[in-house]
């Protein structure tokens, strides 16, 4: 098992959903985050103040899959969140020591 | 000018066309009507020809009008909703953390100085007890007398709003100036030295100031002639230069300026500034104090308004490529706050005069106060926090004194204004324009003086900021045991 983690722009969160789903993925977690990478901030003004803004909104999603389908799984997600611009976001991959399902106490994969 | 519609608006002199209660109220009292005919004799003898048949009949007794006080109850109910709707302006500005605060800034005084202004304020600005140019009487406490035992009677001679209606719509405004002030002391005062700042300001300025000039006082049309249709130097000068000396002597926010952070709520702030838009139509539509001729003032009040949104959003374009939606905000309240002193003594075209160029004045204001504009070293030290100078005080005397220049003969009859109407006769706009600039010199250094001594007195019992530390933890919570937005209450 590997958990994948992806920064996307908030944006991309439901075309990178469709596709996990498409791959039979089920289940995931999306949380709010606020980041830089190269994109760097942006400038805002407001009346008489500039302000750099160095934390840009993006979306975390995290997915544990098995072993098999991390390669599909990355490259869905790459695809669905790509513009080609500064900013895309980046995927991290994580080995997972275990799963268990709270309802039944499962573990191991059958709880994925 | 088109005649058009003066032929039936303010010179219907026989109903109401005024504001200047100053000598209605004083109409009503034999001592202070002698007070009037001297004035009236000592300075309007040259204009008799002027005023022909209308001298008198500005004196003259007249009924209730039902219209007219309607139009003045439906204003008080609209300058009510401009507190809260600055409350949503000045919110959206601050930081998540301090936004209830903010907002209690504002929202506290419909019941601080909602409750003051029946018990004292209204006398103190519109009695005629101390017979003192500066300040009014105490026979007027409680409301005591308005209107008559069935509070339906008529102001004072010449007008046909009722006595409590004027008392109300009145109260409305007092409760939004201190709260202007508050843009300027942000996320740092503590709420105590709030009270108690707002409570003798309110008493030792803002009273002082509308009977100087709403009250018959010196600044008004009765004394040195100053016109001031519905608060340019009375609310806006006032509180913007309130909001420039207190944010001197209180201090920037720890941190300032690089702790600033962009507004944490823009919505907010469109949202306030549309009520604000909406209050205003009361605050200076009303304030014409007869229904029939209001149209004036409250299409006045609108064009200016929209003439200085568009006016702030293209400087905005041409020279940032985006016009923004703060910008349009900042740049609606800046045209209103300059239509303010104008809105019934000019015509429609000047009002949009009055918009382009309040909103291109305000414009350059903000620029130098602002963390990243250009006021240099002085930025580090002085925090206008919301720009309350830079826009109520820098475009309530840009609006006082185009008032000044602008003004139209017709729209400022002798019988309501007989000392304002002589200059306008005898000199012209530029002779008004330099009496407007006394009255805008008068009011910077009495106001700038008075508040200096409150807040020092303030500083000196109570205490001006919370510490450092609760402005990190933000006031919401430190002040009123409260948060805003809180993400585990779902």
């Amino acid at each position: 098992m590997k958990m994948i983690t992806a920064l996307v722009r908030p944006s991309k969160v439901d075309a990178v959903k469709t596709a996990l789903v498409a791959l039979e993925i089920i289940g995931m977690t999306v949380s709010d985050a606020r980041g830089f990478g190269r994109q760097k901030g942006q400038v805002e003004r407001y009346r008489g103040n500039e302000f750099t803004v160095d934390f840009l909104p993006k979306s975390k999603i995290v997915v544990v899959v098995i072993d098999d389908k991390v390669k599909p799984a990355i490259e869905a997600i790459t695809k669905a969140a790509r513009t080609g611009e500064i900013g895309d976001g980046k995927i991290f991959v994580t080995p997972v020591e275990d799963t268990i399902r709270i309802r039944t106490g499962e573990s191991g994969e059958i709880a994925l | 000018m088109p005649p058009t519609f003066l032929s039936d608006g303010p010179p219907s002199v026989e109903t109401t066309f005024d504001r200047f209660r100053l000598k209605v109220l004083a109409g009503v009292q034999d001592t202070q009507l002698r007070y009037y005919a001297l004035i009236l004799l000592a300075a309007g003898a040259g204009l008799l020809p002027l005023m022909a048949g209308s001298a008198h009949a500005a004196l003259q007794k007249v009924p209730t009008d039902g219209a007219d006080t309607l139009l003045m109850l439906m204003g008080s109910a609209l300058v009510l909703l401009m507190t809260p709707g600055l409350a949503f302006f000045y919110g959206g500005f601050t930081r998540a953390k301090n936004v209830l605060n903010t907002m209690m800034m504002s929202f506290f005084l419909m019941g601080l100085i909602g409750v003051l202004w029946v018990v004292i304020g209204y006398s103190l600005s519109f009695g005629v007890g101390f017979k003192s140019p500066f300040i009014g009487g105490l026979e007027a406490m409680w409301l005591n007398g308005v209107g008559g035992p069935l509070g339906d009677q008529p102001l004072a001679d010449g007008f046909s709003i009722s006595a409590t209606s004027f008392a109300l719509f009145q109260g409305m405004f007092a409760i939004i100036t201190p709260a202007l002030i508050s843009g300027a002391l942000v996320e740092r005062i503590n709420f105590k030295a709030w009270f108690w700042f707002c409570l003798l300001w309110s008493i030792f300025i803002y009273c002082p100031l509308a009977h100087m000039v709403w009250g018959g006082g010196f600044l008004g049309p009765l004394g040195i002639g100053a016109i001031d249709f519905a608060g340019g130097t009375v609310v806006h000068i006032a509180s913007g230069v309130a909001a420039l000396v207190s944010a001197a002597i209180v201090g920037p926010r720890t941190g300032y300026p690089e702790s600033v952070r962009p507004p944490h709520n823009v919505p907010y702030i469109l949202l306030g500034a549309g009520l604000l838009w909406f209050g205003w139509f009361g605050f200076n539509g009303a304030s014409y104090f007869a229904a029939k001729g209001a149209g004036l003032s409250f299409v006045t009040t609108s064009t200016s308004a929209s003439a200085a949104l568009l006016t702030w959003c293209l400087i905005e374009w041409f020279r940032d490529g985006k016009p923004t939606a703060v910008g349009a905000a900042t740049g609606a309240v800046a045209g209103l706050v300059g239509i303010t002193p104008a809105a019934g003594f000019v015509s429609v075209g000047s009002s949009v005069l009055i918009g382009a160029a309040v909103a291109a004045g305000c414009y350059i204001a903000v620029q130098f106060s602002g963390a990243g504009g250009s006021g240099g070293s002085a930025k580090s030290t002085l925090d206008e926090s919301l720009d309350a100078f830079s826009v109520h005080g820098v475009g309530g005397t840009i609006g006082a004194l185009l008032t000044g220049a602008l003004a139209v003969k017709e729209m400022v009859p002798a019988d309501y204004f007989p000392v304002s109407a002589k200059i306008l006769e005898e000199s012209g706009n530029f002779g008004l324009f330099i009496v407007q600039l006394k009255a805008v010199l008068v009011t910077y250094g009495f106001v700038a003086i008075g508040t200096t001594i409150i807040l020092l007195i303030v500083k000196a019992t109570v205490g001006l900021r919370v510490t450092p530390e609760d402005e990190e933890r933000g006031l919401d919570f430190v002040c009123h045991g409260e948060e805003a937005y809180d993400p585990m209450t779902n």
